[in-house]
């Protein structure tokens, strides 16, 4: 792993505790370091500051020089420096760490300040919190809580203001609780490059809208509705479906992919209600895409895939490993891998392979990189694949259209479909491929026996012989190697339908039918993947960060990747050249 | 003591009979000489003269403009510009106005030494959106002075060259603070920046060093630039160098502009003497002295304290009318000289009806942005117009105190002072009609009676 820079470590004291933090860290974050909580509204650590919500103000001193002399100024009474304190509060977030900063949170003077901005934030909002989607998560119920005076002086009328503008798509607004802090407006500038919102009109009267003529509707305009402090933006998935105390949370990966964008997925009884990004600074900050939130409904799609099946009838687990054992035996068995299982599943996927004395294949999925994200390739683990050994070379791109209108050419399966023609091949293993999808033809499909892992039905499903039903991410643990080569792990959320076994323990049947005995149980195959993979050797299942852990990534460093740039990955230059030559 | 003569410098041709906003009878006037000087001096002895002057902003805080040219960030290599605030918002305050109706080439001439002395090569004039009269005025005698080598390429014959460039205003009081001004010419809201960190000195219009004055300034600077610094700090009083333009509006028998030297006149010689004292049959109340944000004095009170003059510290106990008029003095007593709009008010006014017609004005030129004063302005402006319909409380006047309490020093803008001090001096000032206002009014009005705001 590759250090930081140090950073310049300035000491400040806040509310008398000394504490060493890099300069120009700004108050709000140095109190977090400390444990002393700044509330604030308007202030985000990956948005500009722009200091208007007032909520987190404070007062601040610097140790007292003489003017002439330079030389500090002693407090008779203590014995230290003297401070002098700026008689008007200053706000936190624009508040920077400087030697000798000293700032008190707790005066007089800061709670009076946070008694009126609670009681002003309060005057006009509509306090519709029993149907308002944000209570339980809303800053301002939290802070009216902790901070405000808890009784209103207020007797005049409330500000009037549209309740339900649909700014796009996904994303909903009422205009009476917005605090008008623009967070969403400076997400929208700065981070997606979609300056779609601003306010109009002047004062309290002060409205959130979309510019004439535009709409929230990029990809990533549910992150507004993740930073509004408040009940005013919601999502048009989730609003009115579930309150969020009842949700259980559960750290994930958004498998849209090479990104591998850090998610959490918020679930009640084995449903999931939505997923949100999880912070993450080296790889998504505090954003995801629109399209990975929705990747939860595969869950509960009508096409699922539910029983076992043999020959196109329901069968039982271990018959449909003996007959996939008795194709075996016939060998002429080729291994289809995917770059959207999990590193333990590809590990497993090997372990088969290599035990068939089978050639695999990787499918490719390319598409558009957006620059933020989501990049070009479509497969969140094919790293993954590479570090387990399952390819060495990265798959061919596709020339295949999906068959949906989204431009991900789907492919890498032109040399298995040649063999097949050339009939070498009599069995083909599917992990989680859709041999259709990637390239083959209903006529090559037929020339051979498949043995189909999956998730959905779909035509090669449909056309093979044995039918494992397999589970989502959501409903399995386990790891991906990103674009970073950053290993990360994503959690079960959710129980996968009823009666099917995990993922792995089909696939560790599987190779032990075909002569390789492995576990099945994540923490013990960890301990031979440890063994056997000298990039993950120090690691286990259980200690693995929840920000994941950078690989070395020198072996694959001259592999022409297709990624472009996204947030927090830049391609390396080998790689670069490679692709350009 | 009888009232100062006038002494007007900026005022020289305003209204004089036969003067005329063209640039021929500006040179007849001896126009552009200081220029055609100005240019063959080095830049940093202008500054010097300016800085010698100590000449105050009038735009209203008064502060040094020397003292702001030399904060100006000289080293980063950017362009460095000047935007001249013509934006005249204040309520009370009418000055700019003429100066840019009827003497535009007397700005003009001021922004070009000005502009000079700080090498800059692009000002601009900022003008309020509601003047599109000295808008016009402004471009035809830009067009003049650069037609006639006043303004724009290497001006007359140097190397310096400058352009000016008159922006309507986008029509809020706050396009008015320097900030929201240059968010506004950047073509933005006018929504006022933090500071730290951007001064408009360092990080300013595009993120450029930026230098903005006020119009009346900026000709006091030509002034300094004829006449030296060390001659106009005999103008005026010490620490309050120059003259003064008050533009007073409200019950007095001469309302208009008058500029005298700064500190040399007393309140009460202005609105006695200078504008002939209340009208017939009626007493002054009160008097808001710097534009109507600034803190309200009422007739009767006194000042007492100690003040210093020239070395030594003396006594003063004034009432309203013996308070000079500088900007020392007037924030001595709590309130501040400002604009230099002078509102007078006589014993017709009731305070809670004038105060209701404050807060309406501040409470719809909020910029919206920071919380107190978005919501602390329009909340006292609900609670003063529930009281002049008729459904005023005896707890009223605390709570409206309380709500500007919560405002000043807690926002992004000047503006939270300006929106609540009004109240705060108001309910100081006279809290005892406030607190009698719901007897007095105690009938709602009649159900046609046309709206007060
Ligand atoms: C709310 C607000 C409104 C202002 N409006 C004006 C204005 O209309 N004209 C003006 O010259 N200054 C105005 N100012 C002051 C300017 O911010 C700035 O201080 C001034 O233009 C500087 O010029 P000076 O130094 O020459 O006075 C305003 C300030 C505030 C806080
Ligand atoms: S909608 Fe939400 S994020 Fe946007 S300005 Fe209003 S409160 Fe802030
Ligand atoms: S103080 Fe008022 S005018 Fe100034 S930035 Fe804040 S809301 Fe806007
Ligand atoms: S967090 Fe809003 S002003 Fe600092």
């Amino acid at each position: 792993m590759i250090a930081p820079p140090k950073p310049e470590l300035v000491t400040v004291n806040i509310d008398g505790r000394e504490i060493a933090v890099p300069k120009g860290t700004n108050v709000i974050e140095a109190a977090r370091l400390v444990g002393v909580d700044v509330p604030h509204y308007c202030y985000h650590p990956k948005l500009t500051v722009v200091g208007n919500c007032r909520m987190c103000l404070i007062e601040m001193g610097m140790p007292a020089v003489d003017p002439a002399t330079k030389t500090p100024i002693i407090d008779p009474a203590t014995g230290k420096q003297k401070i002098n304190w700026i008689p008007r509060p200053q706000i936190g977030c624009g508040t920077n760490a400087s030697p000798g900063l000293h700032i008190r949170t707790t005066s007089p003077l800061v709670k009076d300040c946070r008694e009126g901005v609670m009681e002003f934030l309060l005057i006009n909002h509509p306090l519709d919190c029993p149907i308002c989607d944000q209570a339980g998560e809303c800053k301002l119920q939290e802070q009216a809580t902790g901070y405000g005076r808890g009784y209103s002086r207020f007797v005049e009328q409330k500000n009037v203001k549209p309740k339900r503008t649909l700014l796009g798509p996904r994303v909903m607004l009422d205009d009476e609780r917005c605090v008008l802090c623009s967070r969403c407006i400076r997400f929208s500038k700065e981070i997606a490059h979609d300056d779609v919102l601003g306010f109009i009109d002047r004062g309290s009267h002060s409205t959130l809208t979309c510019y004439p003529g535009k709409k929230l509707e990029n990809n990533y305009s549910l992150n507004t509705v993740d930073i509004c402090p408040v009940g005013a933006l919601t999502s048009t998935d989730f609003r009115f479906k579930m309150r969020v105390w009842f949700l259980k949370q559960t750290n994930s990966i958004d498998a849209e992919s090479s990104v591998g964008a850090n998610t959490v997925v918020w679930s009640r009884e084995g449903a999931i209600y939505r997923i949100t990004p999880r912070r993450n600074d080296d790889v998504n900050d505090t954003w995801m895409a629109d399209t990975g939130r929705v990747l939860y409904k595969q869950v509960r799609a009508d096409n699922r895939l539910a029983a076992v099946k043999v020959g196109g009838n329901d069968s039982g687990l271990d018959i449909a490993v003996n007959t996939a054992a008795e194709l075996f035996k016939a060998g002429g068995v080729v291994v289809v891998g995917s770059g959207r299982s999990s590193v333990e599943e590809q590990f497993l996927t090997k372990k088969l392979a290599a035990a068939l004395k089978a050639s695999t294949h990787l499918v490719s999925r390319v598409g558009e990189g957006d620059k933020l994200l989501v990049s070009a390739d479509r497969n969140p683990n094919v790293r993954g694949a590479l570090v387990t050994g399952l390819i060495a070379a990265l798959p061919a791109a596709g020339d295949v259209a999906a068959p949906s209108a989204s431009a991900i050419r789907i492919g890498g399966l032109a040399a298995l479909a040649a063999d097949i023609d050339s009939g070498k091949v009599k069995t083909v293993v599917s992990i989680g491929e859709d041999l259709a999808e990637a390239g083959l033809t209903a006529a090559q499909l037929a020339k051979v026996a498949i043995v189909y892992l999956g998730t959905h039905a779909n035509a090669t499903s449909a056309a093979a012989r044995v039918v494992f039903p397999t589970l989502t991410i959501f409903e399995k643990s386990g790891t991906f190697v990103n674009q970073q080569f950053r290993i990360q792990k994503f959690l079960k959320a959710v129980p996968g339908p009823t009666g099917l076994p995990d993922d792995l323990v089909v696939l560790a049947k599987l190779a032990s039918a075909a002569g390789s005995s492995v576990p099945s149980e994540i923490n013990a195959l960890w301990k031979l993947i440890a063994a056997e993979i000298p990039a993950l050797g120090t690691m286990t299942f259980a200690n693995l960060p929840e920000t994941g852990l950078l690989l070395d990534a020198t072996p694959w460093s001259g592999l022409p990747f297709v990624e472009g740039e996204t947030l927090h990955y830049k391609p390396a230059k080998a790689a670069q050249l490679v692709v350009g030559s | 003591m009888p009232a100062p003569a006038q002494r007007r410098l900026i005022f020289a041709h305003i209204d004089e009979p036969g003067y005329t906003n063209d640039l021929a009878c500006y040179l007849r006037h001896g126009g552009y000489e200081v220029l055609k000087k100005a240019v063959t001096r080095k830049p940093e002895e202008l500054i010097d003269e300016v800085k010698k002057s100590g000449l105050r902003g009038r735009g209203g805080a008064g502060f040094p403009c020397g003292v702001k040219w030399g904060l100006v960030d000289r080293k980063s290599g950017k362009p460095i510009y000047l935007i001249v605030n013509a934006d005249e918002s204040e309520p009370g305050t009418f000055k700019d106005r003429y100066i840019m109706h009827q003497d535009p080439h007397q700005l003009i001439e001021g922004t070009m030494i000005s502009c000079f002395a700080n090498n800059v090569k692009q000002a601009y004039i900022y003008i309020r959106g509601e003047m599109p009269h000295g808008a016009r005025i402004l471009e035809k005698a830009i067009a003049e002075a650069r037609a006639a080598n006043f303004v724009g390429p290497n001006i007359l014959g140097t190397s310096y060259s400058c352009e000016i460039f008159v922006h309507r205003g986008a029509g809020a009081y706050i396009c008015g603070e320097e900030t929201g001004l240059i968010e506004s010419l950047e073509g933005k809201r006018a929504n006022p920046r933090i500071k730290p960190p951007y001064f408009p000195a360092v990080l300013g219009l595009y993120q450029c060093p930026t230098i903005v004055n006020n119009v009346e300034t900026l000709c006091h600077v030509k002034y300094i630039a004829e006449h030296g610094g060390e001659a106009y700090t005999k103008i005026g009083t010490p620490g309050n160098t120059g003259t003064r333009i008050f533009c007073v509006s409200g019950h007095v028998q001469r309302p208009g502009y008058y500029e005298f030297e700064a500190g040399r006149i007393t309140l009460g010689q202005l609105l006695n003497e200078v504008c002939g004292g209340p009208l017939p049959g009626r007493t002054f109340k009160a008097v808001i002295p710097g534009g109507s944000s600034a803190k309200i004095m009422r007739f009767g009170e006194r000042y007492k304290g100690k003040r210093k003059v020239g070395a030594e510290m003396v006594d003063y106990d004034w009432g309203v009318e013996d308070v000079p008029m500088d900007f020392d003095s007037l924030a001595m007593i709590g309130t501040m000289g400002g604009s230099g709009g002078v509102i007078v008010m006589d014993d017709s006014v009731n305070m809670v009806e004038a105060l209701a017609n404050i807060n309406a004005f501040y409470s719809h030129e909020s910029c919206g942005q920071c919380t107190p004063c978005r919501e602390g302005a329009l909340w006292m402006k609900k609670i003063t117009t529930r009281m002049v319909h008729g459904h005023a409380r005896p707890e009223d006047a605390a709570l409206l105190k309380s709500v500007a309490d919560q405002i000043p020093g807690r926002t992004i803008c000047a503006f939270g002072e300006a929106c609540s001090w009004p109240t705060q001096s108001f309910i100081a000032k006279f809290g005892d009609e406030f607190k009698q206002y719901p007897e007095a009014k105690k009938t709602a009005k009649p159900a046609d009676a046309p709206a007060l705001i």
